[in-house]
């Protein structure tokens, strides 16, 4: 375990500097060219910006889905940018929750099932507790009737609650949501949009979502526009 | 029941086709080595037992010619006779038969492994029934003697007429059911065997039938006293035939025995070796045809995961994005191998159960080196383990390298060609 580089209890997610290169020799591309950034606890962060300029590679970075070429990420003051892939993996079950823009559930399981399925990993809870715990997700996200529905019997907004659902399962510290509500209605979007906010704000979660919808960005906590791979 | 495995069996409902294809492969590939198992061991152990039945675990003949020492000693001193053993086996000379069966069967009586001992006399013989006349052995033998060393009794009780007859009749005869049928001879009838110059009228008093034709077609049993006279032997013996408790010691008990007892001897797995080496070579490659099956549905195995890991790309990316590790990836990919292999070993177990079953009922007429009237086989456990090892190895390699594939996979990469 690396002791914490600058101790900054206030954040759970801070990252200096990140760079990340893209493709392979003449395609290769500088994507991110020093990215630097800081999520506190309760509050949530938009990152706007034209489609291209990084704000998905941003967030892979710091969801540990990824590795930056160069650049520091810390978890709760926890250096994580190069730790092992176990102990990054380790982090993602524990410590953060990530909404994919495209619902990913996972396809043959019930509403349910995905919805334990980070809590199975980290096992801190017996498969009763979990259940219940994933029943109350689910009804927060308004399922609460549909919980043994299969993710295929779901309509996109719906699977995008159950995406939501899952993402709170293990109580994170950070919720990552990459364009949440980007293929979704204006109702569907703000029913979205509400949920995270609120729910996060309950727990305390640090929120950094993407997305390309003002009204939204305007009700975050901060706005950080982003273009050619940087802050601006 | 752990979270992967709960994960690998809903994978396996999606591609339920092709996992039934490798599923089936699997148990016909270890129902059929199993039932090919069951049968050629079962014909090598038919066989053993045919020859032990007949000839006997270990046959003493042919005394070596003594160099340093006597008979005598050896026979009543064993112990003390290995010191002077010879071990020079090319340079060691033969004189036939044994001199002295008496002696020899009194120090053969020292071995824990002898089970009995029966001593014979043997000699060509013309067999002139009315009708016919074709040439025979006679085996001489004291028949208490001999049916302890063999399974004289049993095929007696196969062919026609009874012991008793025999063992009160000086002049009884057993003939192999084959050489009786060429003679045109049932129980009762006359028979005048003929060895050099002398002539003498015997009975038939049992028709025997050992199934190994080779035997049934020309020999005779008398009694000993009888066969003396007629082969003009007063003393000696051809060979000594010994039945032991344990047969798999017969090899070791035979060089013991031919040092001690300053005899040849040679085991049944010396003599049949052609035989018992034809019935090896029979069972290895039944046993490599079959398992091309194994390895057949081993690699329809592989194909089938090898498109799972391609088709399950997006949820290998999420389950790492929860935090699922490599380990977790490649976990739920080798129980999905696992699953279908304990499913197809024990499928496989029962088919080869059946079959082996069904077989063993099988009405076939068989004639050659021995007789059977149904498929022969042998019930062993071994057959049903290297099956499952064999299973297991194949289709677990299968599994090992889609699985690895799958832990390989980058989420990052996963989810950033999904999404864009
Ligand atoms: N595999 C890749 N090879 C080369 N360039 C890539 C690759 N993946 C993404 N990019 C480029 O990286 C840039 C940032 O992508 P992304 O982070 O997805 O943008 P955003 O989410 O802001 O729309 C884009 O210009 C994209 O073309
Ligand atoms: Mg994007």
């Amino acid at each position: 375990m690396s002791p914490p580089v600058q101790a900054s209890t206030e954040f759970a997610l801070r990252c200096e500097n990140l760079h990340r290169y893209l493709g392979q020799g003449e395609g290769r591309v500088h994507v991110l060219r020093g990215v630097s950034f800081a999520a506190r606890p309760g509050k949530v962060t938009a990152i706007v910006g034209p489609s291209g300029c990084g704000k998905s590679t941003t967030l892979y970075l710091l969801g540990l889905l990824d590795q930056p070429d160069d650049g520091s990420i810390w978890i709760r003051d926890r250096l994580m940018s190069n730790s092992s892939d176990l102990d990054r993996t380790a982090a993602r079950c524990e410590h953060i929750g990530f909404v994919f823009q495209f619902h990913f559930l996972m396809q043959e399981f019930s509403a349910l099932d995905n919805v334990m399925m980070p809590m199975r990993k980290l096992g801190r809870l017996s498969d009763a507790e979990m259940a219940d715990r994933a029943r109350a997700l689910l009804k927060d996200v308004g399922l609460g009737d549909k919980t043994h529905r299969l993710t295929t019997q779901l309509s996109g907004g719906e699977q995008q609650r159950v995406a939501i659902a899952r993402a709170l399962a293990n109580q994170p510290a950070i919720i990552l949501a990459d364009e949440p509500t980007g293929n979704l209605d204006v109702k569907n979007s703000a029913i979205i949009f509400d949920l995270l906010t609120r729910l996060a704000k309950e727990n305390g979660q640090a929120v950094v979502l993407v997305t390309h919808n003002p009204d939204i960005a305007h009700r975050c906590d901060e706005i950080k526009p982003m273009r050619d791979g940087e802050f601006c | 029941m752990s979270t992967n495995l709960r994960i690998a069996l809903r994978f396996l409902t999606a591609r339920k086709r092709s996992m039934l294809m490798s599923l089936a492969g699997i148990i016909f590939g270890v129902g059929f080595f199993i039932v090919t198992q069951a049968q050629t061991s079962g014909f090598e152990q038919f066989f053993i037992k045919v020859i032990l039945g007949t000839n006997g675990a270990i046959r003493i003949e042919d005394k070596i010619q003594a160099t340093t020492f006597t008979l005598a000693a050896a026979g009543h001193d064993p112990d003390a006779s290995k010191f002077e053993v010879e071990t020079d086996r090319t340079g060691r000379k033969y004189i036939a038969g044994v001199e002295d069966p008496g002696l020899i069967i009194e120090a053969l009586r020292r071995f824990r492994n002898v089970a009995g001992a029966s001593t014979v006399l043997e000699g060509s013989v013309i067999a002139d029934s009315s009708f016919k006349n074709d040439s025979a052995k006679v085996y001489g033998i004291k028949l208490e003697d001999h049916l302890a060393v063999s399974d004289l009794a049993e095929q007696v009780a196969r062919g026609h007429g009874s012991l008793d007859d025999f063992r009160t009749t000086p002049q009884g005869l057993l003939v192999g059911k084959v050489l009786a049928d060429r003679l045109l001879l049932s129980v009762g009838d006359s028979l005048i065997l003929q060895a050099g110059t002398e002539q003498r009228r015997y009975r038939v008093s049992a028709i025997y039938v050992t199934g190994v034709s080779d035997i049934d077609k020309v020999r005779i049993y008398m009694h000993l006293g009888e066969a003396r006279s007629l082969l003009k032997k007063a003393t000696g013996a051809s060979f000594i035939q010994v039945s032991l408790f344990d047969r798999d010691r017969a090899p070791q008990d035979a060089v013991q025995l031919e040092e001690i007892l300053r005899h040849g001897a040679k085991s049944w797995q010396e003599r049949e070796v052609s035989w018992l080496n034809a019935f090896k070579a029979l069972q290895v490659s039944a046993a490599l045809t079959v398992s091309t099956i194994i390895l057949i549905s081993g690699l329809g195995m592989f194909n089938t995961l090898a498109m799972l890991v391609i088709e399950k790309t997006k949820e290998i990316a999420i389950l790492r994005s929860m935090g699922y590790s490599r380990r977790d990836i490649s976990q739920i990919f080798l129980w999905l191998g696992a699953i279908v292999l304990g499913i197809g070993t024990v499928g496989g177990w029962i088919l080869g159960f059946a079959v082996t079953y069904g077989v063993s009922k099988w009405p076939i007429h068989i004639t050659g080196i021995f007789t059977a009237e149904t498929f022969q086989v042998y019930w062993s456990i071994n057959h049903y383990l290297i099956a499952t090892l064999c299973a297991a190895v194949v289709v677990m390699t299968a599994a090992v390298i889609p699985a690895r594939r799958a832990a390989r996979l980058e989420p990052g990469d996963i989810i950033r060609g999904t999404s864009q």
